[in-house]
């Protein structure tokens, strides 16, 4: 009996420690990667090519993070998932950050137990059709199949969009793009339906992209970031101001090639950011380290700017192929929505 | 202090002792049974090490279990999450292609799973009887003397079971999908049935008051045909006339709905499917996804049927055959009256599996999005985060309806068993 009960008793605190994933940050370092939840197939975003080499704006936010946590870029492992595995991997466990253009939504934010650390990417749903159908606008789509990703906020703004233009619609619904895409070129379905920025890529990938359009009305607001579990303040404010570090580094003009220059910078925006230590003309030296807070080294943003870029250089890299201009993502100082809180 | 007993003197004594009742032997040997090696006795005694063995396994299950319910219970308290069923009741905001009952965006999340359900229903009740129907056919083709014949269900057998299902599912989505033309350009039966890439539309009937007058005089039908049969059968026994049963009770059974549907005043409206802007109009449609996925699983489960039906025949002695045919049965006779009733018995268990099975792989709908149980499934939890919670409701449904059909196939083949005397 006593033997079956120190058995209960090691198992009660055996899974106490089994389940201990609250602190990812040491979880990171134990294991020195992060797992990064990816995207497996958005051109731009987040897909690896034959050789298993991930690339994308998504990607890159990884990289960053493990820069900044890690202290090198490429200690980062991709997890592909798709749309409606990615919640339960996060909450699971299975992945320590999902960075694939995922939504902040009410819903999400609130009954997941998961938390949305900052948006990324600015988009909103639209359409695509084939040229010949003679469509220009969403208003004459009535009656259309629309083929669309399932387990996305896609497929719910789509209803919405149809009810209250009081117009029919038939949906058919996969569960990777691959399939989707498929689907619309074989004329399963008139329109295919996602995020504009994914509209863009997912045109690429057809045969013959001069014969289809993104229409022109966007119907939904899609805040994308990075998702965290909600049980972890620390790792939340990680992944949250490395965001803010690399909107903050285009900001003052730090990229990935000048960095080191900037170290010398008198500029006091970019000593906090590069926690460069200032000294005094009586040769005290105070302290400049914001990375301590967040329990990283005081090269947490530096690392990150260096080994990735700031958040232009990021964009540029991954969505200049793309045709996908700044618009919205673009600095709040130039007309855009991306705003970092200040680092000070 | 020494207890002394007879039995300590007699190995054989104690021995039969320990058998009997072990936990007394045990407990009256006292310190005495430590020398004599009666410590490590109790692991050679059978019962007792059976009873050990189960109680340990026992054990070991309830801690398994408790420390997976524990687990969960704990990681759910730290995502904030709890566990119930309230989010069944809210909307589900996302469509579905097809559905056999009222769905909408509106709808719960509760009806999504439920409409998921009856679309997983209807492929597999279909699939079913499609499969054993084209199954026994190819199972008989392969036992014919006709070379050819034979050879087509061989080879037909041997590749279709030997490729995996999910590819061949994708690839009647490929062939149901690519040779169809678009919505303008559908194939027209009669300004009717309209076959295009949307599916094949055809028209749709809704009855009206009075219709009920149909179905009663089909059930008149059906009951009429048992009761016609029973009595056949008898007069048989008593005067070795056959009556046909079967060509006086078919055409009642298809003329009774109509002849009540006349009486009633014909209460049927059809809708027509019409072509309006992108797609067509009124009308039912079935979705290629449907037509893929039931083509699939039938033409698949079907070689694993002609097999069990191939076996079972074989199995039954060919005397019986010939036998039959001593007694001046035809060969039409020989495999209805004598052959198919003892192969019955050998094809009815492992059948069982491949119902059991097709309605399992009715699942991988989820690959060319038909909207199954699963897929439901899948997006409701997508939507709502309830993976436990709605995945607890996917296995339980799955188990539910394959203990329903093992329990009714377990109740046929205790019908079809050979009745001895």
């Amino acid at each position: 009996m006593k033997f079956l009960k120190s058995l209960i008793m090691a198992s009660v605190f055996g899974l106490g420690a089994a389940a201990a994933n609250a602190a990812t940050l040491d979880d990171v370092k134990a294991k020195g990667f992060i797992q990064c939840g990816s995207n497996p197939g958005l051109i731009g975003f987040g897909v690896p090519d034959d050789q298993g080499n991930w690339t994308g704006f998504d990607v890159d936010f990884c990289r960053a993070l493990a820069a900044a946590v890690l202290g090198d870029a490429t200690k980062v492992k991709f997890s592909p998932l798709n749309a409606k595995e990615r919640f339960t991997a996060l909450q699971s466990g299975a992945v320590d950050v999902l960075s694939r253009n995922s939504t902040w939504t009410m819903s999400r934010d609130t009954t997941l137990g998961l938390t949305f650390a900052g948006i990324t990417y600015y988009d909103g749903q639209g359409f695509m059709v084939p040229t010949k159908l003679n469509v220009k606008s969403a208003t004459e789509l009535n009656g259309a199949s629309v083929c669309v990703q399932t387990g996305t906020t896609t497929e719910l703004n789509l209803s919405d969009y149809f009810k209250a233009s009081k117009m029919e619609y038939k949906v058919v619904a996969f569960e990777k793009n691959e399939e989707v895409l498929k689907a619309y070129q074989e004329g399963r379905c008139d329109v295919y339906s996602t995020d504009q920025s994914g509209l863009y890529a997912e045109r690429l990938k057809l045969a013959n992209a001069a014969e289809h359009m993104v229409l022109p009305e966007i119907i939904s607001k899609e805040p994308l970031g990075p998702v965290v579990r909600q049980s972890d303040a620390q790792w939340f404010a990680i992944v949250k101001w490395v965001h803010n570090a690399m909107l903050t580094a285009e900001e003052l003009g730090v990229t990935s090639k000048n960095v080191d220059e900037m170290k010398a910078s008198t500029n006091p925006e970019i000593q906090r950011l590069l926690s460069v230590k200032v000294k005094n003309p009586d040769g005290t030296e105070a302290d400049n380290d914001f990375g301590k807070g967040l329990g990283l080294g005081p090269d947490w943003a530096y690392n990150a700017i260096k080994q990735v870029g700031n958040y232009a250089e990021v964009f540029d890299k991954n969505l200049a192929q793309l045709n996908i201009a700044r618009g919205k993502n673009a600095l709040w100082s130039q007309g855009g929505l991306q705003y970092a809180a200040p680092i000070r | 202090m020494k207890s002394f007993t007879p039995r300590q003197f007699s190995g054989r004594g104690r021995g039969r002792a320990l058998h009997q009742d072990p936990m007394t032997d045990q407990s009256d040997k006292g310190i005495s049974s430590a020398p004599h090696g009666i410590g490590t006795d109790f692991l050679y005694n059978p019962k007792l090490r059976g009873i050990l063995s189960q109680v340990i396994v026992l054990v070991l299950l309830a801690w398994g279990l408790y420390w997976i319910v524990a687990n969960t219970q704990a990681n759910l308290v730290k995502l904030n999450q709890n566990f119930g069923f309230d989010f069944l009741g809210k909307a589900a905001g996302f469509d579905l292609s097809t559905s056999l009952i009222e769905y909408s965006s509106n709808s719960n999340f509760g009806r999504a799973i439920l409409a998921g359900f009856y679309n997983t229903a209807l492929v597999s009740v279909v699939g079913i009887i499609f499969a054993t129907i084209l199954g026994f056919i190819v199972g008989i083709m392969r036992l014919s003397k006709n070379w050819v014949i034979s050879s087509a269900a061989t080879i037909y057998i041997e590749i279709v079971r030997n490729v995996p299902l999910l590819l061949q599912i994708f690839i009647w989505y490929a062939l149901v999908l690519k040779p169809l033309p678009g919505v303008k350009q559908a194939f027209n039966i009669s300004d009717t049935v309209f076959v295009s890439n949307r599916g094949i539309t055809a028209p749709h009937a809704t009855f009206g008051d009075g219709a009920w007058l149909a179905l009663a005089l089909l059930a008149a039908g059906l009951v009429g045909t048992w009761i016609f049969r029973r009595w056949s059968r008898k007069k048989q026994e008593l005067t070795g006339q056959i009556l046909p049963v079967w060509w006086i009770s078919i055409p009642i059974i298809i003329a009774a709905p109509f002849i009540g549907l006349l009486l009633a005043g014909w209460p049927v409206t059809w809708s027509y499917p019409e072509l309006a802007g992108f797609n067509f109009k009124g009308g039912m449609t079935l979705v290629p996804e449907f037509i893929a996925l039931f083509l699939a699983l039938v033409i698949y489960t079907a070689t694993f049927i002609a097999e069990i039906v191939r076996s079972g025949i074989i199995a039954v002695s060919h005397g019986q055959t010939e036998a039959s045919q001593a007694l001046g049965l035809d060969n039409g006779k020989t495999l209805r009256l004598v052959v198919i009733p003892q192969a019955m018995r050998i094809i009815i268990p492992p059948l069982t599996s491949q119902y059991l099975n097709l309605t399992k792989n009715s699942s991988l709908a989820v690959a060319i999005g038909y909207p199954d149980l699963m897929y439901a499934a899948g997006t409701v939890n997508n939507q709502s985060g309830k993976a436990i919670e709605v995945y607890s409701i996917a296995l339980i449904v799955y188990l539910t309806t394959s203990l329903v059909t093992s329990l009714f196939m377990n109740w046929f083949n205790s019908r079809m068993k050979l009745v001895e005397r």
